[in-house]
């Protein structure tokens, strides 16, 4: 709490100097007037969004479901009697400029909090600054660094299951119904990695084995040249990939097998935001996908899925209701939902009321468990673990019937447990 | 994948990547050659070619070959015009000083890109080939009963990646005719040889600038649109394009067109061939290696006239 105020008066003497003595009675009044209104002063939540970079398709979405989720919370009353507010910056999908996004939260912005990264990369650049400014930080990034122990007790993950526990919950369907030798096809950076490292244990836990890796630089932008790579042995491929050119990827790969192709067994993450009719797609017909949450209207879809969709405005093909061709990244778009739910849920808890109780909210969320399937979090249920901050939820294998994906698996909460490998509440704050 | 067959889509890969490499890259040369002013925004053009490519395409609708035939026709005029108009607003005020116009170019390199994410968006955007089949290829071996032809697991094209290899050379057939049998051409080479002597012979010597850069960012927009269809269009696609076409610059020699060909054969060939059998990043640091090494050896190029 010490250094909060330090940052506070810093920021002020800061300002002086910039502004000089002209500015200073213009500033002041309003900081003060800040202070004294705090109880009806709106919570910032400082949204470090990937509004342009590598990851723009998910930043377009993770904008519109936080935007719906803010808007539903402020109808409910908002969180301890005040207004929600996000405060939007883009980090490019950069780390060196997610830190600096973090910082724009804690000392110029004043946030309450940061939430919202998506890109593991950006993730492991920014973390490491929030613990330094004591700002909360809600990742929904799927990727294994929060439960790893790498990060810091103020960075959680509690909307989305990470990798790790995903691709332990789904081995067991990919080596019993589609192979046992696997070639894996992952992007070149953390989460892939996580990827690659996680699923090839899991699958030697099935009796089966990976028999290549191929790595692929996430801004690559021609595939043909790597799939040579794929030993003719293999039974099933495993694939996973991000950035601007996942159609291009997708639809090579097709190309490369032609009609005499293994099992394919993808991470719906290679064609989120892409729509499955795209001509060159035809080959997935039969495929899997890993989905996060089922982008096409299930028959046995929940109320809250519906009134979930219906608050993005997406129909049920995972498309804007607005544009059929502007297809969402469902599968991830709920971490965000559901993250600034448990805020809420967190911030009532600990009776929130500024900077200096984030100590308080940390706690609180952390003596989260139990997750019910409900509006709050329409993916499904969910079990948070306070020790390593992440939460572990259902996951859904998919196939591609007739140009949609229908779930043909769901994996059970259970499924997904690992050891704890880190218990952040030692830490201290 | 065994190693013949595995050669041979290298060797595909490689003709692919060589074919609009060698577009954009003469584009660089001429600018180069006939003006001396290093185009830093190159790769911008190559960018806006997609783009453009994206828009037009988009706009018409109907059969996709439709939409492609518009963008071939129209995405490198209009960029070339929009370089023009770029070359008389920023490079002629700055009288082609190479220095000054480094920086001016490294200033339009923003001005494009960010001008493209405002209004195009961060996300990439496919262009749909005007057709496009798998062909599978075979393979021949001696067998146990002798000669035997059969297809190998993976091996194919695409009919519209050969379209690109022959259309690409097909241009540059088209742009050596210019260079050599016509009039704008002998300009241009005039142009180049001695500025002051073309001026001294009645040469509009700003307007055959003009025209050059134009038509160097209209090679480079056509290589981008014919590359379209098989990766998409995108707001930061135009790094590697420039960084290549200035390795195989280099390696040919400045201004050389000859040696602008033969360098991005030798480039996207190498680069085909070491990442499928190794990785990319090496086709990129042999690449580059060979950038230090004829800088060492040969300053002026494979086929450079020589230093003045």
């Amino acid at each position: 709490m010490n250094s909060t105020k330090k940052t506070a008066i810093s920021r002020r003497s800061t300002l002086g100097l910039l502004g000089g003595a002209a500015l200073a009675p213009a500033v002041l009044p309003g900081l003060s007037g800040f202070a004294q209104a705090q109880s009806s002063a709106p919570i910032k939540i400082g949204f470090q969004l990937h509004r342009t970079g590598i990851g723009a398709a998910y930043g377009r979405w993770y904008e519109r479901t936080s935007n719906a989720a803010v808007a539903r919370i402020n109808d409910m009353g908002g969180i301890n009697g005040r207004p929600v507010e996000l405060v939007i910056e883009d980090d490019g999908t950069d780390p060196k400029r997610g830190a600096e996004v973090v910082e724009k939260f804690a000392t110029q912005h004043e946030c309450d909090i940061g939430f919202g990264t998506l890109f593991s990369h950006v993730v492991y650049g920014s973390a490491p600054r929030a613990g330094e400014l004591k700002l909360p930080y809600f990742v929904c990034s799927e990727g294994h660094h929060v439960a790893s122990g790498a990060l810091n007790r103020y960075v959680m993950q509690p909307g989305i299951t990470d990798v790790k526990s995903q691709v332990q919950a789904m081995a067991p369907f990919v080596a019993n119904n589609l192979g046992k030798k696997v070639t894996m096809i992952f992007p070149d950076f953390a989460f892939g990695h996580d990827h690659r490292d996680f699923f090839s244990a899991a699958i030697e836990a099935q009796g089966g084995e990976v028999v290549a890796k191929i790595a692929i630089p996430p801004t690559e932008t021609s595939f043909t040249k790597y799939f040579p790579q794929i030993p003719r042995e293999t039974e099933v491929i495993y694939h996973v990939m991000v950035g601007p050119a996942v159609l291009t990827f997708v639809k090579e790969m097709g190309e490369f097998f032609g009609p005499s192709s293994p099992e394919i067994f993808g991470f719906i993450d290679s064609l989120e935001a892409v729509d499955l009719s795209s001509p060159g797609l035809e080959f997935l017909e039969g495929t899997y996908f890993w989905e996060g949450n089922p982008r096409y209207a299930q028959a046995d879809q929940t109320e809250f899925d519906k009134t979930y969709r219906a608050a993005i405005g997406i129909d049920e093909n995972g498309a804007s209701v607005s544009d059929s061709a502007d297809v969402s990244t469902y599968a991830h778009m709920f971490s965000c939902w559901e993250t600034l739910n448990v805020i809420k849920r967190g911030m009532e808890a600990a009776g929130y009321q500024g900077p200096a109780d984030r100590v308080k909210l940390i706690e609180a969320i952390e003596d989260m468990t139990d997750m019910a399937h409900s509006d709050d979090h329409p993916q499904g249920a969910k079990v948070f673990n306070g020790k390593t901050h992440q939460v572990f939820g259902h996951q859904y294998i998919s196939q591609v019937e007739e140009g949609r994906l229908n779930v043909k698996h769901t994996t059970a909460i259970e499924d997904g447990f690992y050891e704890d490998e880190v218990d952040y509440t030692t830490q201290s704050f | 994948m065994e190693f013949g067959p595995h050669l041979m889509l290298a060797t595909l890969e490689g003709a692919i990547t060589a074919a609009i490499l060698a577009l954009t890259a003469v584009g660089l040369s001429l600018t180069f050659g006939v003006m001396r002013v290093v185009n830093v925004a190159h790769g911008e053009f190559f960018m806006l070619g997609a783009v453009a490519a994206w828009f037009i395409s988009t706009a018409i609708g109907g059969h996709p070959a439709l939409g492609f035939i518009a963008a071939v026709v129209f995405a490198p005029l209009i960029i070339g015009l929009l370089a023009a108009s770029a070359d008389w607003l920023v490079l002629k005020r700055l009288e082609y000083d190479p220095e000054r116009t480094i920086v001016a170019t490294i200033g339009l390199l923003y001005i494009i890109q960010q001008g493209a994410l405002i209004g195009f968006g961060p996300n990439a955007q496919p262009v749909e080939a005007p057709f496009s089949h798998r062909i599978a290829l075979p393979w021949f071996e001696w067998g146990e009963s002798g000669f035997e032809m059969y297809y190998p697991w993976g091996l194919s094209t695409n009919s519209y990646k050969l379209f690109i290899i022959f259309a690409a050379c097909a241009i540059l057939m088209g742009l050596w005719v210019i260079m050599t049998r016509t009039k704008i051409g002998l300009v241009m080479r005039a142009t180049q040889q001695d500025r002051d002597m073309a001026t001294a012979f009645g040469i509009p010597v700003e307007r055959v600038y003009a025209l050059t850069f134009g038509l160097g960012a209209a090679l480079a927009a056509l290589g981008a649109v014919l590359i379209v269809p098989v990766q998409q269009a995108y707001y930061l696609m135009g790094h590697d394009p420039l960084l290549l076409s200035f390795i195989v610059v280099i390696i040919g020699g400045l201004g050389s067109l000859r040696g602008t060909v033969l360098a991005a054969l030798l480039i996207g060939m190498s680069d085909g061939i070491i990442s499928v059998f190794f990785s990319p990043t090496l086709a990129k640091i042999i690449a580059t290696l060979l950038v230090a090494m004829v800088l060492v050896f040969r300053p002026q190029g494979l086929f450079g006239k020589g230093t003045h």
